[in-house]
């Protein structure tokens, strides 16, 4: 059995690949492999995985990507994601990236899918929307257009129809998945200190590059390394880290609020692996199915409406109760409009929940953490020390 | 030792007025003073937003139409835009994100006092019209905390591939049906008549018709009309409160002749001083203007003879000069084609498109961007765009950088030496063309 060593060692050597070989090395192994990109927030992935396709995460550049072009198509007052997004493609490394999704997330992303189709024309690229309403028969039948549409597109560049079965297959296979993520999720939430937050961002992440059967082999792997490893508990308090659903934080970031004194027990990084939050039915319509996974078991986030003022900010709460956590972190990429915008309503609803919180923003390439350790360790601190008070 | 302040005793010079900005302005104090005596008159309130604005279908249910972007933009011209900004910051508002809602959620928290000097109305229904900025979402999430008041969302997918598709419409057209009107009945107590939302729709046809005769204008030598900062005032009427109204019918119809009358004589612009002299540069501006500084900004064209023959702000609140009309015969479709239309849903390409056909069919010498800090759905892809339109015309394009209505973003001298520069690039341009013939 792989030691958790081992697969940390795997999971950051794909992490820090900037040139996506382990995707390229799928592809190149049988003619006519295609590979579809997709941007946070969420896509459905089955559809692509269900025409033999593979999807792949495409996040930015991180800390190590130096942006040379990508600042030439931005101004400074626009987060980091799109510029580095942007510098990935001009400078080739996405060359053998055959389509690109653009979720419905921001208007940046959303722009960014025309300057996708100005800029490499010869990509199949979409504009990837969802519903903002809830009903199925309005949302829902919308909805499932959308997808019909992406299935078509899909068939058309694979070259051949992609069938009911496929699309049950893709699904059993992602719930299967969805179901790992969340037991390491559990996992995390009961013992921290065995499974630190950087590590599981990296194995989660690793998800974004590799084919999900191989991922789910890594998070099972995982788990069970992790499991029975023991190692130091600390003294840390328990966190819930929120706003971090687009722009990556830098890893250091993550490890800095560890090593000042949080656990981090939930959080909302790459939110597309455990979107759905139950199983997607695998028999009758499955676009229907996907569709009405979507409207009624999905995840809350700032990029979506909440169509309740009493249910608006209470997955906050939920996520603190259930994950018995101390005191929520709002972590936001500077002039992201989601998180920056909703933050204020989320930390009133804190306030009258009489849950602790600090904010703070960064930037993918942020290099600076001691700021950000003081103000964790501080608020930690402040928890220790006030909380049950 | 004291400071003395000494106020300045010159008194800036009145604006000169066309007689339709008299009767806009009349317009404005109407409608203000109708919200403004709301609790007194028991009418009640609809709070939307200028693109996908159905002031139609607000008008079926007696409701009066409210635009905070509006309100924003007069504490913006009104210079307490910043104060209202900085206010917001303070109550936990990011210094990142779109002032338009700062100055608004500053101006409920200073007591919500309109521009007539007197306390704005809770709104009674959030129509919150999802239309070609994410923000609008969150700005009512937020209102919706403060009112505690019914909020309806009507979504307008985004045309990222460049066409409306039947799905679009059918699902705007659903949402409408089945969410938004009965939705709008139980608020206002007004049964929905399909055929008073027809007859709005004929009175908005007239005004939309006159709207794109006027704008049209400036394709003309020398342009009758500044299409931005003139065109900003034309729009008024229409994107706000007023279209399908008689008072918009006649407005246009007069802003029409007024033109017209000045095509006839050769005239250019009208501006905050008089009449413009001779133009000499003929621009396309993308973007927002700013507000606090507008009639520095502007003064910064017009004193150097440059004019803007067309530009992509004055279709924020409907695109009308490539054909669309509202169609009384199919109300509710119309409805959702001209949100679906608007210029901030329309995908890069489609913008890019429009900008170079502006270029070419109003003759102007190059593009000019004012890109708004606060306003991605605008600012993010304009400098590619930059490069396509300069590409594909041939002609320069410039950028200058400022906000809606945050104050500390308008550094005038910054702009001013960037559009010094790019008035001598065309001039060199022009020079380059005519050695070369």
């Amino acid at each position: 059995m792989a030691t958790t060593a081992e697969l940390i060692a795997r999971a950051t050597e794909l992490f820090e690949d900037l040139h996506f070989s382990a995707a390229r090395e799928w592809k190149a192994v049988q003619p006519g492999r295609k590979v579809v990109g997709y941007m946070p927030l969420y896509v459905p992935r089955e559809i692509i995985h269900a025409a033999n396709m593979l999807p792949l995460g495409v996040l930015g550049g991180g800390d190590q990507l130096e942006v040379i072009h990508g600042d030439a198509y931005y101004q400074s007052y626009i987060c980091r994601i799109p510029r580095s997004t942007i510098e990935l493609g001009v400078t080739g490394r996405l060359d053998f990236v055959d389509g690109m999704l653009f979720p419905s997330i921001c208007d940046v992303i959303r722009n960014l899918s025309g300057m996708w189709k100005v800029m490499f024309p010869n990509v199949y690229t979409r504009y990837f929307d969802v519903p903002q309403t809830y009903k199925d028969d309005i949302g829902g039948t919308f909805y499932v257009s959308e997808l019909t549409e992406l299935r078509r597109d899909l068939e058309k560049l694979r070259g051949k129809p992609i069938t009911d079965d496929e699309l049950h297959h893709s699904i059993a296979i992602y719930n299967e998945n969805r179901k790992l993520v969340g037991d390491l999720y559990k996992l995390r939430a009961e013992r921290p200190w065995q499974t630190p937050a950087s590590e599981v961002y990296l194995i989660i992440r690793a998800g974004m590059v590799l084919p999900v059967e191989q991922h789910s082999e890594m998070l099972r792997d995982y788990i069970a390394a992790a499991s029975a490893e023991e190692r130091p508990k600390r003294d840390n308090c328990r966190i819930v880290l929120t706003g971090m659903f687009c722009e990556q934080p830098p890893l250091n970031l993550i490890k800095s609020l560890e090593l000042s004194g949080c656990y981090v027990v939930d959080d909302d990084l790459m939110l597309v692996t455990r979107w759905l939050t139950e199983d997607v039915p695998t028999d009758g319509d499955p676009l229907r199915n996907l569709a009405l996974a979507f409207l009624h078991h999905s995840q809350s986030t700032s990029a979506k409406y909440e169509p309740s003022q009493k249910e608006k900010g209470q997955h906050l709460v939920r996520a603190v109760q259930r994950a018995s956590a101390e005191g929520v972190i709002f972590a936001a990429p500077s002039f992201c409009d989601p998180a920056l915008l909703d933050r204020p309503m989320l930390q009133h609803v804190l306030k009258d929940a009489g849950i602790p919180y600090i904010a703070f923003k960064y930037a993918e390439n942020s290099g600076q953490m001691q700021p950000i350790r003081e103000q964790a360790g501080t608020f930690a601190d402040s928890i220790k020390l006030w909380s049950g008070s | 030792m004291t400071t003395q302040i000494i106020t300045p005793k010159a008194v800036a010079k009145e604006i000169d007025k066309d007689a339709s900005m008299v009767k806009q302005k009349e317009m404005m104090a109407g409608h203000y003073d109708r919200l403004t005596s709301a609790s007194e008159t028991g009418a009640k309130v609809c709070a939307t937003f200028v693109p996908g604005n159905l002031n139609e279908l607000i008008m079926c249910f007696d409701l009066l139409n409210n635009l905070p972007e509006v309100n924003a933009i007069q504490s913006g011209l009104r210079r307490q835009s910043g104060a209202y900004v900085l206010e917001a910051e303070k109550i936990g508002h990011s210094e990142d994100v779109c002032t338009y809602v700062k100055s608004d959620i500053g101006m409920i928290a200073k007591g919500n006092i309109g521009p007539n000097g007197k306390k704005m109305p809770d709104p009674d229904v959030l129509l919150l019209s999802y239309t070609g900025c994410f923000t609008f979402m969150k700005w009512f999430e937020l209102l919706r905390e403060q009112y505690k008041c019914e909020t309806i969302m009507l979504q307008t997918p985004y045309m990222g591939d460049g066409k409306i598709t039947k799905n679009m419409t059918e699902y705007m057209v659903k949402q409408l049906k089945e969410d938004v009107i009965p939705k709008l009945e139980r608020v206002s107590g007004v049964k929905f008549d399909i055929d008073r939302l027809r007859e709005y729709l004929k009175k908005s046809v007239k005004a939309e018709d006159n709207l794109v005769r006027v704008l049209q204008s400036a394709k003309s030598k020398p342009s009758p009309i500044d299409a931005y900062f003139g065109g900003i005032y034309y729009i008024g009427p229409i994107f706000g409160a007023f279209r399908g109204t008689d008072d918009a019918v006649e407005y246009y119809k007069f802003l029409r002749e007024e033109v017209e009358d000045r095509l006839a004589k050769g005239l250019g612009p009208v501006t905050p001083d008089g009449d413009m002299g001779k133009e000499r540069y003929r621009l396309v501006v993308e973007g927002p203007p700013n507000y606090t500084h507008f009639r520095q900004f502007w003064k910064m064209f017009y004193d150097e003879g440059a004019v803007v023959v067309a530009s992509s702000y004055t279709k924020v609140g409907g695109v009308y000069d490539f054909g669309f009309r509202h169609d009384p015969d199919k109300p509710l479709e119309t409805l959702a084609e001209y949100c679906l239309g608007v210029y901030t849903n329309r995908n890069l390409p489609m913008r890019i498109d429009m900008l170079v056909n502006y270029i070419n069919e109003y003759e102007a010498d190059g593009l000019l961007i004012n890109s708004i800090k606060s306003c991605n759905s605008f600012s993010a892809g304009q400098l590619l765009i930059m490069r396509e339109v300069e590409k594909r015309t041939g002609k320069p394009a410039a950028f200058v950088e400022s906000d809606l209505v945050d104050p500390r973003y308008f550094s005038a001298a910054n702009i001013k030496n960037r559009l010094e520069s790019y008035f001598q690039m065309i001039e060199q341009k022009r020079a380059g063309s005519s050695v070369a013939a």
